[in-house]
Parts: structure tokens; C-alpha cells; sequence
């Protein structure tokens, strides 16, 4: 039973990408070991390779001394290893009774009768539900599974997870979506999991929850593991090994601007329901960078300045007036622009050229009395072509045609393009290129020279030091730290991001 | 990519291309073609009129399907709409006689009503499009039949009071079907000039652009700062108003409140909306592929009518037909056609 879970040289490419570049690491028995990583480090790649959802890489996975074949869900299962992914409503089927969601990985590992009365459904998930003390009646077992709430759900998949006798489980942000009490009763659980001997992989970004749980830990960048550590964590080093040092990227510096009016102003913002409030200005003049991990409620805070989600709580005022934009509609028309996070998402429209897209925000601007002037429209794509550099064949060319960065650029160039009071930008630098990273920072320096006001939300420590002036830090959705570049250092910053509540 | 990719294997890439793009038309093209060339009763002036009007009933619906279609919706009360409306013609003129002009008022302003609803049922109460317009569907269908006690209504009919009914539908409503510019029939012209009219405003306002944004990403449009819940709105209403405009034609055509009138009308104007996204390779809902569409099933149904093929295996042509378009828009395309709505 001691023989740990061993993941042996594991490397993964898509395409030219090369995502995962020989991992190893070994989980035992009773062993609760965090995996920790930014966005694109490869943790979700390890896990969907371990779960069975990637059937090619390279490397070995040992289980019990001998190494075993991976190649789908399934496989995973019957080899013994169980996960949890982060979003709870994905595990569960619903229209089925809880008795049968706790059941569904033993029926598809052919475990339970094909003929199987409700009656023995009931019973046999019931010995399901004891395993972690879920003490559910009969009548609860029948009910139609949407009845639970978030955290039976979380709990329910936990127990199904345990009821194939995993040898290795793996937990995928498990908290993300339950309260702070949810958690404890969770975490109760996973000691106790633990106890029993159980390898565990803790996938999570929050440091309070790691700290609490992990026995170890390892730290993943661009596909490496950059540190691995037993307690007492040096969470510092942990961060510093998850967000790059500086040697490793060549900085760009610029010259620090200092706005002085104060345009948008945040009053007791709550951002989640467990968050404390805070309030802070934005001025004009400036560009503003506001960094945090996944979950630190650095979109939410976006989106809510947008129009695109309310606040929980709290009050915003712009330009000494209050503004409650009720949707994105109302933000624009304020001069509050946001370019969104997934540009693949909620950014780009298929088969759209570059004017067409630049001009949907501003319909009003390229019409007169409703009807569209092509030629107005054709002149603001080429318009934004120029200003940003874009790489395209001409303002017609559809935007999927186009390279990530140019397809950011024009993402970007359509709200900079129409003079903007404040541009949210959130994560504008994902999947771009340096030569395009560059050319955006530049046109957000000189937006905010210009007098307007720029905040760009990035979980990326050098693209923060590269483009802002003055910083804020969110943790768990809590302003942490809000000073100027020049009265920071980088490793202030790391500090404030691992400070665990 | 692979860089090394044959010559051979790239000319038959261009010719699903060219396939995509052209096919659909070609094939119709073909086809009058065949028939005109086959039978002689085909190369009638008055064939190829009498084909139009027949099928602008059918057109004029399929529009109203595509404005719903460019929102990412589809408008399932189509039918419904018109055949309520020949009942309400009639009511409005045979039983309550009023002149043509209040039949039309009326049956426009219900027309919209019921857009309206559906825009609630879809918009405020957020029901899937599919399912609120199949209940309205039902609804309507069921409603029209409760002031005339599910009979069809006619001129000299015997009322509920025991009286006779004292109007009639109007020379001039009458005239709406069987009326001429030279030798174009009225039903034809108003085809032409809907499908013109939505063919623009689709594609030339700035309404008609915000709903094509609309239908490919909400999410995306909702974040440019389009409305998208007024231009969904929009769009069911605007095609109740045409699901009611050819519900007037056909009252007109059959002179009076058949019940059973706009039943089969939902299918074909279904399918002539989806036969267009197909036209020119656009994968998009547009006016001029509707017509086409139209004018297509027109061609092939009064073809193989005329060739005396039995009425019973039409449905089987029109299947066949819109399969074909599918086939180009779905599995030739390269284009990811996203205009079918998920329920």
C-alpha cells in the first residue's frame, strides 16, 4: 500500500506548443500534495492526462510499481485514479435521482446489476453516501439530484469519486464554489481522506486553503515544475517561482505618470459574498494595474465598472457623479469601455471583418438616420489598422483570419480608437506576442497620457510592472495594496499576492 | 498545417468551394432549365407568374423566419399567425362587416401583438425560443377557433344569435390576390418588395447588423453595448407582422375563413429560410437566399407538377431539397453555421 502514485517524465505538445516538458512527481499514500500554476503553466494538461482525457503523451504513470495505460476516462477510473473537476454542475447528470448520480462511476464500470430495483439503487448508494458520514435519507437518496445544493453536489461527487476505492484522487479547485463554512466541511472531509490513505492532488489557487491542506507542494511554469517544498511553505518563493523572476523576461521600463483628478471612484465595493468592502479612485492620467490570481475578483471588478455584472455591494461614481451602469450599453455611452477577457469567447463574431467588428460598439457613429455608410465603417477599419500596426490584407479581411496578437490589437484599437474616459482591459495580453504586447502597452501609455484613464487586470506580474503606473493588489477579492511603481518593489507585490487571509 | 499539401487535393478543395458558394444556385438554375426546356406548359408566362404568387405566401413567412433566424431564434408561430389571420379577415368583414381596410388594420396590429408575446415569452420570461413559439404556436391555432366555434367562416353563413351573416369579403380585399400590375400578379409584388425591404434592413441599418450580431455571439454583442434583448424582441415582432401579411394574401386567395388555412405553412417557410442560409455560401439567414429558396421549391414543385408527378410525393421533393441545402451549408462548408437554435 505504500508504493506512491508516480507520474514519470510526462510531456505534452500541441502542435509546436510544448505544453508540459517533462514532469515527475510522486504522491503517497495519505499524502495530500497541491499542485499550484498561473494560467497556461499546464496544471489542467497534467490533470486531463491523468484523468484520461488526453490519451497521447509521452513519459509514464506508475501505479502500485507497475506502469499503466491511460487512454480515456474510463481507463483512468478502473486504474484507480478518480477527479473532481472544478465546475460542480459538469459531474452531475441531472434528471437522474442522487441515489443514481452517486452511482454513475461504478455503473460504468459495470459494478452494479444491469436490472437494479430502486430499492437496491437506494441501498447500495447509501453505502456510497457512509463513506463520507453523508447521512441521507431515503426519501433524499430518490429526489431528483437538482434538489441538493452546491455543496451536496461537491459532496455527492466526492463520495462517487471515493466509491470505485480510488488509489488516486484528484481535486480540481474544488472550493471555488462553496462558502467559507462549505469549505470547512470539505476540508474535514479531505483530512479525513487523507487519514485513510488516500493519495491526493489539490489543484488550487488559494494560498489559505494550500497552506492548510498540502504536504507538499509543487509550483508549474511554462510547463517545468519550478519548486517543490515541504512545510513550513515559503509562499513567497512559491509565487516567485510561479510568476517568473526577473532575469528570466527582458523588463521594458517606462517613464511613471501621475494623474491627478480623480475619475471614477469605488465606494464600498463587495465583490464576493464572504469579501470585505473597499473603496479607491481611479484617476485620470494614469494607467492603473490591478493584478491577482484567478479568483481574485479582478474580472468581477471589471465587469461590475462595465455594466456586464451588479455588485454585490458598493457604489461607484464617475467624474464626481454617481454611475450605475445597468448594462455594458449604459457604460458605453459613458465612455467606459471594457475589452473582455476570452476574446474567443465574448470578443470576436465569426465571419466579421475588422470594420465590421471595430464599428458594432459604435453603430451610431458609421449611420446616419439608421442606415449604415460602408464607407465610414471601411475608413474606421483602416483607420485602427494604422494606428496599431495590425497585421491583416485589409480592413475586409475577416478577424479569424488574423494572428492572436492582431486580433488583440484589434480588439484593443476598437475602444482606444473612439477616445475613451476609462478602458478596462482584462487580461488584454493573453495569447499575444511580445511585438504585439508591446505596441498595446504603448497605445495604453498614451491613452493615459492623453488624460484619459486605463486599468488593465492581469494576473501576470511583468505585464503589470510594464504597463502600469500605479498598482492595486486583490486577493480573494480584497484590495491588498495600492501604491505607485516607483513605491514598490516587485518582491512587495509577490508579498501582498501570497499574504494568506 | 501541413506544408506539403498535394496540388491534386487542393483543386478539389476549390471545387467544394466553388460548390458551397454556387451550388445551390446552380442546381436551381438546372432545374428550371430542365423543366423549361421539358415541358412546354413551364415556358408559359402564366405558369412562371402563377408559380411566384403561389409561392409568395410561402416567401413572405420564410422572411419573417429568417429575421428570427438572424437573432439566433426561430419563430415557430409562423403558421399559427397566418392562419389566425384568415379567420380574423373574415370575422372583421363577413361577420362584423367592415371594410377591407379595418380587415387588413386589424389582422396587422394581431400579428404584432403575437410577435410581442413571443418576444416576452422569450425575452422577459426566458424561455427557449424553440418551446415559447411552439406554445404560442398551439395557442393561437386553438384561440382563432374559439369566436367562430371552430367552423371556417363565409359569406351567408347562419351566427350563433341564428341571424345571417350580413358582410362579405370586399371587392377589394378579394383583389389584394387576383390583382395585376401588367401581367405581374399584386402577391408577387409584395414578395419583391418585403424580401427588398428586409434584404436592406438586415443588411444596410444599423438594426439589422446589431441582430446578425446578435445571433452569432450575445455574449460578444452584449459586450460591444448592443441592446440584445430589444433587437430579439424585435425580430419576433417583425415576424409576426409578415406572418400576417401572408395570412392576409392567403385570405384573399381563398375568399374566405378557412380554418384550416396556414397549417402546412410553417414547414415549407422553415425550410425556404433554411435553404438560404445556404445560398452563395453566406451560413447566414439573408432575405435573398429566403427568395431564392422560395422561388426554388416553386420551380421544382410546379415542375414536377405539371410533369404529373402525384401532389402525395411533393413532401418528399421539398425534404430532398432542403436536404441538399443542408448538405452544402453544413458539411461542405467550412464555415461553422451556428444559426440553429439550441433548446
Amino acid at each position: 500500500m505504500s508504493t506512491p502514485v508516480q507520474v514519470k517524465s510526462i510531456s505534452k505538445s500541441f502542435g509546436t506548443n510544448q505544453v508540459l516538458r517533462g514532469i515527475s512527481l510522486d504522491i503517497h499514500p495519505g499524502e495530500i500534495v497541491s499542485l499550484m500554476g498561473a494560467n497556461g503553466a499546464g496544471k489542467s494538461t497534467l490533470i486531463k492526462i491523468l484523468s484520461g482525457a488526453y490519451p497521447e503523451f509521452e513519459g509514464e504513470i506508475w501505479i502500485d510499481g507497475e506502469a499503466v495505460r491511460i487512454g480515456s476516462p474510463l481507463e483512468a477510473r478502473a486504474q484507480g485514479i478518480e477527479t473532481v473537476h472544478q465546475k460542480i454542475d459538469d459531474g452531475i447528470i441531472s434528471g437522474l435521482s442522487v441515489a443514481e448520480n452517486l452511482l454513475f462511476d461504478r455503473i460504468g464500470l459495470n459494478q452494479i446489476p444491469t436490472f437494479c430495483s430502486p430499492k437496491r439503487m437506494v441501498a447500495l448508494s447509501r453505502e456510497v453516501a457512509q463513506s463520507l458520514d453523508l447521512d441521507w435519507t431515503d426519501s433524499e437518496l430518490r429526489a431528483d439530484v437538482y434538489q441538493l445544493g452546491i455543496a451536496d453536489k461537491q459532496m455527492l461527487l466526492l463520495a462517487r469519486a471515493l466509491s470505485t476505492k480510488p488509489k488516486l484522487l484528484i481535486l480540481d479547485e474544488p472550493t471555488s464554489a462553496l462558502s467559507d463554512k462549505e469549505t470547512e466541511r470539505l476540508f474535514v472531509v479531505i483530512k479525513k481522506l487523507r487519514a485513510q490513505g488516500v493519495a491526493i492532488l489539490y489543484v488550487s489557487h488559494r494560498l489559505g486553503e494550500i497552506d492548510e491542506l498540502a504536504d507538499r507542494i509543487f509550483v508549474l511554469r511554462d510547463g517545468l515544475i519550478q519548486n517543490e517544498q515541504a512545510p513550513p511553505f515559503k509562499w513567497d518563493v512559491a509565487l516567485h517561482a510561479m510568476l517568473g523572476s526577473e532575469v528570466a523576461r527582458e523588463l521594458q521600463h517606462h517613464e511613471e505618470h501621475r494623474g491627478t483628478t480623480e475619475l471614477l471612484k469605488a465606494e464600498g465595493v463587495q465583490l464576493f459574498a464572504e469579501s470585505t468592502p473597499f473603496s479607491v479612485g481611479v484617476r485620470s492620467g494614469e494607467v492603473t494595474g490591478v493584478i491577482g490570481l484567478l479568483g481574485s475578483g479582478k474580472s468581477e471588478f471589471a465587469r461590475a465598472i462595465f455594466g456586464a455584472e451588479p455588485l454585490i455591494q458598493g457604489t461607484f461614481t464617475l467624474e464626481g457623479k454617481a454611475y450605475h451602469p445597468h448594462s455594458p450599453t449604459e457604460a458605453v455611452a459613458e465612455g467606459v469601455y471594457l475589452v473582455s477577457e476570452d476574446r474567443a469567447l465574448d470578443g470576436l463574431l465569426e465571419g466579421w471583418n475588422i470594420s465590421r467588428t471595430v464599428s458594432l460598439p459604435f453603430l451610431k457613429k458609421v449611420t446616419s438616420q439608421g442606415l449604415l455608410n460602408f464607407r465610414a465603417e471601411s475608413e474606421l477599419g483602416s483607420d485602427l489598422i494604422k494606428k496599431l500596426g495590425v497585421v491583416a490584407q485589409s480592413q475586409s479581411s475577416t478577424v479569424e483570419s488574423l494572428s492572436g496578437g492582431n486580433q488583440q490589437k484589434v480588439m484593443v484599437g476598437r475602444w482606444l480608437i473612439q477616445e475613451p474616459k476609462l478602458l478596462l482591459l482584462d487580461e488584454p495580453f493573453r495569447g499575444v506576442d511580445i511585438g504585439a504586447r508591446r505596441e498595446i502597452s504603448r497605445q495604453i501609455g498614451n491613452l493615459a497620457a492623453a488624460g484619459s484613464a486605463a486599468i488593465v487586470f492581469s494576473a501576470d506580474i511583468d505585464e503589470i510592472l510594464e504597463v502600469a503606473d500605479r498598482i492595486f493588489v486583490f486577493v480573494e477579492g480584497e484590495l491588498r495594496l495600492e501604491t505607485y511603481l516607483s513605491n514598490t518593489t516587485r518582491s512587495e507585490i509577490i508579498q501582498k499576492m501570497s499574504e494568506v487571509a | 498545417m501541413n506544408m506539403e499539401t498535394p496540388a491534386v487535393t487542393r483543386i478539389q478543395f476549390n471545387v467544394r468551394d466553388l460548390l458551397v458558394k454556387y451550388g445551390f444556385i446552380a442546381v436551381t438554375l438546372i432545374l428550371f432549365l430542365l423543366f423549361f426546356t421539358t415541358q412546354d406548359t413551364f415556358r408559359l408566362s402564366t405558369t412562371f407568374f402563377s408559380m411566384l404568387k403561389f409561392t409568395s405566401v410561402v416567401a413572405i413567412t420564410g422572411l419573417g423566419i429568417t429575421l428570427s433566424m438572424a437573432v439566433g431564434g426561430l419563430d415557430l408561430s409562423v403558421g399559427a399567425v397566418a392562419g389566425m389571420s384568415v379567420t380574423l379577415s373574415a370575422m372583421t368583414m363577413v361577420i362584423y362587416n367592415q371594410t377591407g381596410i379595418v380587415a387588413v388594420g386589424i389582422v396587422l396590429l394581431a400579428g404584432a401583438v403575437i410577435g410581442a408575446v413571443n418576444a416576452f415569452l422569450i425575452v422577459v420570461l426566458k424561455i427557449p425560443d424553440l418551446l415559447a413559439t411552439l406554445a404560442s404556436m398551439f395557442t393561437v391555432m386553438g384561440l382563432k377557433l374559439v369566436p367562430v366555434n371552430g367552423q371556417s367562416v363565409s359569406s351567408g353563413m347562419i351566427l350563433r344569435d341564428g341571424s345571417t351573416a350580413r358582410g362579405k369579403f370586399t371587392d377589394a380585399f378579394l383583389k389584394m390576390d387576383t390583382g395585376k400590375v401588367g401581367p405581374i400578379p399584386y402577391p408577387v409584388i409584395l414578395f419583391f418588395v418585403l424580401t427588398l425591404i428586409t434584404w436592406f434592413f438586415l443588411t444596410r441599418t444599423k438594426w439589422g447588423r446589431a441582430m446578425y450580431a446578435v445571433g452569432s455571439n450575445p455574449e460578444a454583442a452584449r459586450l460591444a453595448g448592443v441592446r440584445v434583448k430589444r433587437y430579439r424582441a424585435l425580430a419576433y415582432i417583425l415576424s409576426g407582422i409578415l406572418a400576417s401579411i401572408s395570412g392576409l394574401i392567403l385570405a384573399s386567395r381563398i375568399g374566405q375563413g378557412d380554418i384550416s388555412a396556414g397549417n402546412s405553412l410553417l414547414l415549407d417557410s422553415v425550410a425556404v429560410a433554411l435553404v438560404g442560409t445556404s445560398v452563395l455560401g453566406l451560413g447566414r439567414p439573408n432575405a435573398w437566399g429566403t427568395a431564392l429558396g422560395a422561388f426554388l421549391m416553386g420551380v421544382v414543385i410546379t415542375g414536377l407538377t405539371i410533369a404529373g408527378f402525384p401532389y402525395y410525393g411533393q413532401d418528399v421533393v421539398k425534404g430532398l431539397v432542403l436536404l441538399l441545402a443542408l448538405i452544402f451549408s453544413f458539411t461542405l462548408s467550412r464555415k461553422k453555421s451556428r444559426f440553429v437554435p439550441a433548446v
